[in-house]
């Protein structure tokens, strides 16, 4: 299974609701449109010369610097057959940051995304039980994204200009 | 004063009714052996449905990581599985080392490989006398922590540290091994048989053991698959999935090994694919030590000035010395832009670390990807219409570290 033949397979399929296909170390990636999430991952999972049947990862980037699509939701999936890794990204806004869930084809995808909403507040739509996983549930912000200091942003003590990011 | 008794503790009404009881496993009881939580529902000795809650010891190491230059993120891995840390760090390392596109000595890589061999031993034997213990069988747990104490020893010898190692530096290791350290691996060379052998010979065909573990806490392979197990929880369904075979890192390529399997996915099987692997592991570190000797014995680290830090005798001597430490220790080193994933074989699986770098002295985005965390959810499945003791096995034997899960 080459880079070309899922790029043709997927292009044929979805047309140019999937674009930006590129391998980069090592992993194949490409990014489709977030209302296409499911279908997409359906059918990479269901497509017998694809075989996508793993779900390694899923996480969420957020690029404050992307307009309308600032918060990136990652899969990253595997063919393990046929050992093959892929990346697939989907991009929603901030305002609005809403995605279909994948836990009715990964059970895997329950925790990763509770833990994806709990630190990006990504709302996956038709999740089971979309609550905080690992912080306090009375926490009214999402800290992974990039506003959110990592310190209490009242300190004057520290000078990070020399020493911070 | 008012004669009339007031309960400190109140109960809701239909908690009194009901016929089942709800019972607090954890986030500190003897079972989680970490800080976990989960609140079971049992009637009688049956589990009727389990609840978990986790997120007591998070330290946010992902938000932690966007504000490190990138050799002070290792100390953080340290505490992801802290029973086996030398493969967090080696893990990191070698992340970080895909994203600059340096390669490593063969030396490096196969002294890499003993480490991280030795670490999955220990925390192999960690878990499968844990097993031992929740089933009632203290002894070989007594046994086996002798060894894992002299696995340790050789983590002090080599980076003066036990739990939360640090071992290792992106572009090598700090400094090279000892006489003192190869005496130790030496030692424990001869000792690790005899001594896995006879907790084996304990517990392997121990009719009480065999009988509390088989069936208990099992998993189809198609339910395990769809739940993202991987590691020896993976292999004891019957998948043969093991990173160091289907994308090798660090020269795995070069050893020769077997992946253990098991059929049922139950907690005999996990147990017997851990003690499996474990005599897998001892094999690679044998020939780990045999092609050691064909090469340089001098070389512990990568010639790359610019990621790996100078001796100090040639900071105070050489000006580029001085300079490249300066800018490594102040995280001024040029990092290229770049998404990169990398997998190891973590002692409990796929450990991934999900790195994204836009050229600045820190990470933009670093993700773990912590298998304990992906197959812990599982768990309600595997012990629903179970007995509560051998929910207590199953989770033991699922080797759920709280470092690992909470990240």
């Amino acid at each position: 299974m080459t880079n070309e033949y899922i790029q043709q397979i997927l292009s044929d399929k979805f047309g140019t609701a999937v674009w930006g296909f590129e391998e980069s170390f090592g992993i194949f990636s490409c990014n489709i449109k977030p209302e296409m999430n499911t279908a997409v991952l359906q059918f990479l999972n269901e497509e017998g010369s694809l075989g996508f049947r793993f779900l390694t990862d899923l996480t969420a980037v957020h690029y404050p610097d992307r307009k309308a699509e600032e918060i990136c939701v990652v899969y990253h999936l595997h063919n393990l057959v046929a050992n093959k890794r892929m990346r697939v990204r989907a991009s929603v806004s901030i305002a609005q940051p809403d995605i279909v869930t994948m836990t009715n084809l990964y059970s895997s995808a329950n925790w990763m995304e509770r833990e994806t909403y709990d630190f990006f507040g990504v709302n996956f739509i038709g999740h089971p039980n979309l609550i905080r996983i690992l912080n306090a549930d009375e926490m009214n912000y999402f800290p992974m994204r990039k506003e959110y200091p990592m310190e209490d942003p009242t300190r004057t003590d520290k000078d990070d200009e020399m020493f911070g990011r | 004063m008012s004669d009339q008794h007031t309960p400190h503790i109140q109960l809701a009404e239909e908690s009194i009714q009901k016929q089942t009881t709800t019972l607090n496993l954890g986030p500190t009881h003897p079972a989680t052996h970490g800080i976990f939580e989960n609140v079971l529902e049992i009637d009688g000795e049956k589990v009727l449905s389990a609840t978990q809650r986790l997120g007591y010891i998070h330290r946010a190491f992902e938000k932690i990581a966007e504000h490190r230059p990138y050799g002070q993120i290792q100390p953080l891995t340290d505490r992801l599985n802290y029973c086996s840390a030398p493969i967090n760090n080696i893990g990191w390392q070698l992340t970080v080392e895909k994203l600059l596109g340096l390669t490593m000595p063969k030396r490096v890589d196969y002294l890499r490989v003993i480490l991280m061999e030795l670490a999955r031993i220990a925390d192999h034997l960690v878990c499968n006398s844990v097993v031992a213990v929740d089933t009632g069988a203290l002894t070989p747990f007594t046994y086996v922590f002798q060894i894992r104490e002299r696995i340790y020893e050789i983590y002090e010898s080599i980076c003066g540290a036990r739990l939360t190692t640090n071992i290792g530096r992106i572009g090598g290791f700090e400094r090279n091994f000892t006489k003192d350290s190869w005496k130790k691996i030496d030692e424990f060379m001869v000792v690790f048989p005899k001594a896995l052998k006879e907790f084996e010979s304990l517990l392997n065909r121990n009719r009480i053991f065999m009988d509390r573990c088989i069936g208990a806490g099992s998993i189809s392979a198609e339910r395990a698959l769809n739940y993202g197990f991987t590691g020896p929880n993976l292999r004891a369904a019957g998948v043969d999935y093991d990173v160091r075979v289907h994308s090798p890192y660090c020269s795995y390529e070069d050893f020769e090994f077997e992946i253990p399997v098991g059929t049922n996915g139950d907690v005999y099987d996990r147990f017997m694919v851990r003690n499996a692997e474990m005599w897998q592991s001892y094999s690679i570190i044998q020939q780990a030590l045999t092609k050691l000797k064909d090469l340089d014995p001098s070389i512990y680290h990568a010639d790359v000035p610019a990621y790996y830090l100078p001796e100090k005798k040639e900071v105070y001597t050489k000006m580029e010395a001085l300079i490249y430490h300066f800018k490594i220790v102040m995280g001024e080193i040029d990092i290229k832009a770049g998404e990169v994933y990398f997998p190891v074989e973590g002692a409990n699986g796929e450990l991934g670390f999900y790195l994204i770098s836009d050229g600045g002295r820190a990470p933009f985005r670093l993700h773990f990807r912590r298998p304990c965390f992906v197959y812990y959810q599982a768990y309600p499945e595997m012990i629903t219409n179970g007995l509560l003791s051998d929910a207590v096995i199953a989770l033991s034997s699922l080797n759920v570290i709280a470092g690992e899960l909470d990240a």
